[in-house]
């Protein structure tokens, strides 16, 4: 007794998602032109050159050749496969796979970052002839930087305080001012005057900071050393001024972004239930936007901790961790750009500052990933 | 008192204090950025002559002009775009058309939203050690434009991305109903609707590459040049770096102080030249936009 044995070609259907049929010889009859397996006219091969989900997991289905409990196993050789996925033309194959090229490539960049920066730093940790062996600790704890001397010493620390007392003080300065602005722009100003004000908070936003470093040194400087009657006007709080002055346009633009966004109605019901302009902007404007409005802060306070060359002109550039806003400070970013250029390659001090590059590398990324997760977590609803 | 009680009265005076606060915040920054602008340009303008702009510096850079930093900054800045424009469509292209939902996509936008917060400093050691060291570039033009693109490369990708998605899905749902393959589609219905978009980003991010200091002094700028480079191995001369050096390396910084402004003049109108351009193009295509 044989099974009911069901020619496979004619019974495919819309819906199969196999990539590809086995021909048996006595069963199934072969299509007409093989170059083109999908094209035949029992009216359901051209369902098959509908695109398919690549990630899409294929449905359990029950096997066409049907075959009864007693048959022996069929152990024919097959004629031939033949292969059902969609034909594409050079060109889309092509483009296809530029274009994914260039994704991996996009995410891959920070794979190769991440791998060459590791790679000249590691050695400093290394045992190797010539040169002392850096302990991890001393490096990451140690207070004093003095990478030319002949017992040289690379500690970060005060490096990285003074990084992140620049970002510090310059996010207390822009992050206030540019959520004003952004409140004002978005709550209070009028129609036109937002229209005019926002691109041009944009465009300051792209001045280079080699020139805001340039009015430091020239303006803020001697103002700050003559009124306060300081030693030099180079210091903690000058770059923090100067920093701020980059950050507030950058806060008070993505800021005014994260407000719009807050639906209409909610603040028209806040108005209807009596409440005056600033209680709707504080109580349900602002709350209602607090992811966008702190990822705001947090992209600012990156850029003040990412910027070399303000602070490379105006924080005086003293390794100490500083004690007052007075004092000068030498940030990661800073000693990076001014001694890359006075060091051999390959020496200690060349990888002492690529593991500095991986310490500044490590903590923007933690502000990233903070600002990522905070405008997913509180994402506006509209 | 002013600030506490929940009668009417006190409830306007702490609206019309919130407002008055808040506005003076907002006046008080708007009045920053203009005298910052106001005084580069009475500094600058000085300085600027067809002869600054046109003619190499002589005497210790205390006279002539900056046109090789003027190249040199245009040479950096195009050739940048040379490499974050099509790897950044590109990709963003993949997002927008080709990516279904998954851990690659994650991964990609993941890799994009950090990249775009990575120093450019970090980008610059980057350069150094991958063109300049590794692949033996040398501190050369062509290490700078290299690092430039990859540092752009996250804002082209991002904002082409966002153009890509504006386009009314209505568009590419048409074209591949007439039968048009994917890559049909995209090329001709949607990369036409969403070029405009797309270049805005291109231009925006060819004013961050000609405004950066730290990538290039690290990977292709020299502090003078002779003659302008003629080969993509030489080093170049740039307007940041060019500011930079006058003010903190010259034999005699306040001699050079004309020259300083002249420059920061000079990049300052390109960058923001460039920037207006984008912002313009920007708000022309929102209002002819008719989808």
């Amino acid at each position: 007794m044989t099974g009911k044995k069901l020619p496979e070609w004619n019974n495919l259907d819309a819906n199969d998602e196999r990539d590809s049929v086995v021909l048996h010889p006595e069963t199934n009859f072969r299509p007409e032109n093989k170059e083109t397996p999908g094209i035949v006219t029992d009216g359901v091969g051209s369902q098959l050159f509908n695109e398919r989900e690549p990630g899409r997991k294929k449905p359990e289905r029950a096997p066409l050749l049907e075959r009864a409990d007693g048959d022996p196993p069929d152990d024919r050789e097959p004629l031939e496969t033949v292969d059902l996925r969609p034909r594409l033309s050079p060109a889309e194959k092509g483009s296809r796979f530029f274009f994914l090229l260039c994704a991996v490539l996009a995410m891959g960049q920070m794979l190769l970052i991440m791998v060459f920066l590791f790679g000249e730093a590691v050695g400093l940790f290394l045992e190797q002839a010539g040169s002392p062996r850096v302990a991890l600790g001393s490096f990451l704890f140690g207070t004093d930087w003095y990478p030319t001397y002949p017992e040289p010493a690379f500690g970060s620390f005060a490096l990285v305080a003074g990084s992140l007392a620049v970002t510090f003080v310059s996010t207390l300065l822009a992050g206030p001012l540019g959520l004003g602005l952004a409140v004002f722009l978005s709550c209070l100003a009028g129609r036109r005057t937002r229209e005019w004000v926002k691109p041009a908070v944009e465009l300051l936003a792209s001045i280079p900071s080699v020139v805001l470093g340039l009015v430091g040194m020239m303006v803020v400087a001697p103002f700050l050393q003559e009124t306060l009657n300081l030693p030099t006007g180079l210091n903690l709080l000058n770059s923090s001024l100067i920093l701020a002055v980059m950050a507030t346009p950058t806060i008070a633009s993505l800021g005014e972004d994260a407000l719009s966004a807050v639906p209409r109605d909610i603040q028209d019901a806040s108005y209807a239930l009596g409440a005056t302009r600033w209680e709707t902007v504080w109580r349900v404007t602002m709350p209602a936007a607090l992811g966008g409005l702190s990822t705001a802060v947090i992209l600012g306070l990156g850029r003040s901790l990412g910027e070399t060359v303000v602070v490379l002109m105006v924080a005086g550039g003293a390794a100490q961790i500083p004690g007052s806003l007075f004092d000068s400070v030498r940030p990661l970013t800073s000693t990076l750009a001014a001694e890359m250029g006075e060091t051999a390659i390959g020496s200690s001090h060349y990888q002492a500052l690529f593991a500095l590059g991986v310490v500044l590398f490590f903590m923007t990324l933690a502000f990233n990933l903070l600002a990522w997760h905070l405008s997913r977590r509180w994402r506006t609803g509209r | 008192m002013f600030l506490t009680g929940y009668g009417k009265a006190a409830r306007k005076r702490r609206d019309r204090l919130a407002t008055v606060v808040i506005a003076s915040l907002a006046g008080f920054v708007l009045l920053v950025l203009a005298s910052l602008m106001t005084y580069i340009f009475v500094q600058g303008v000085s300085a600027v002559s067809w002869e600054f702009l046109s003619e190499f510096p002589r005497h210790a850079m205390t006279e002539g002009g900056i046109f090789p930093a003027i190249v040199g900054t245009v040479y950096l800045a195009v050739g940048s775009m040379c490499i974050s424009i099509p790897l950044g469509f590109g990709a963003a292209i993949y997002l927008a058309e080709y990516a279904k939902p998954g851990a690659l996509v994650s991964a990609v936008r993941l890799g994009v939203a950090n990249l775009a917060g990575v120093p450019s400093v970090v980008f610059g050691l980057f350069g150094l050690s991958l063109f300049v060291t590794t692949f033996g570039f040398g501190r050369s033009l062509l290490s700078g434009c290299l690092t430039l693109g990859l540092l752009t490369l996250p804002t082209v990708t991002a904002a082409a991305e966002e153009a890509i998605r504006q386009t009314p899905a209505s568009f590419r749902e048409a074209a591949l109903a007439l039968g048009a393959s994917r890559w049909q589609a995209v090329r001709q219905v949607i990369l036409p609707a969403a070029l405009p978009g797309m270049l805005t980003g291109g231009i925006l991010a060819l004013g961050r590459a000609a405004g950066e200091t730290a990538p290039i002094s690290l990977t292709s700028a020299t502090a003078y040049s002779p003659a302008l480079p003629d080969s993509p191995f030489n080093e170049a001369m740039a307007l940041t770096t060019h500011i930079y050096n006058l003010a903190t390396n010259g034999s005699d910084i306040a001699a050079t102080r004309p020259q300083q402004f002249g420059t920061s003049l000079v990049l300052v109108t390109l960058v923001l030249g460039l920037s207006l351009f984008a912002l313009v193009i920007r708000a022309r295509l929102r209002r002819s936009r008719r989808w």
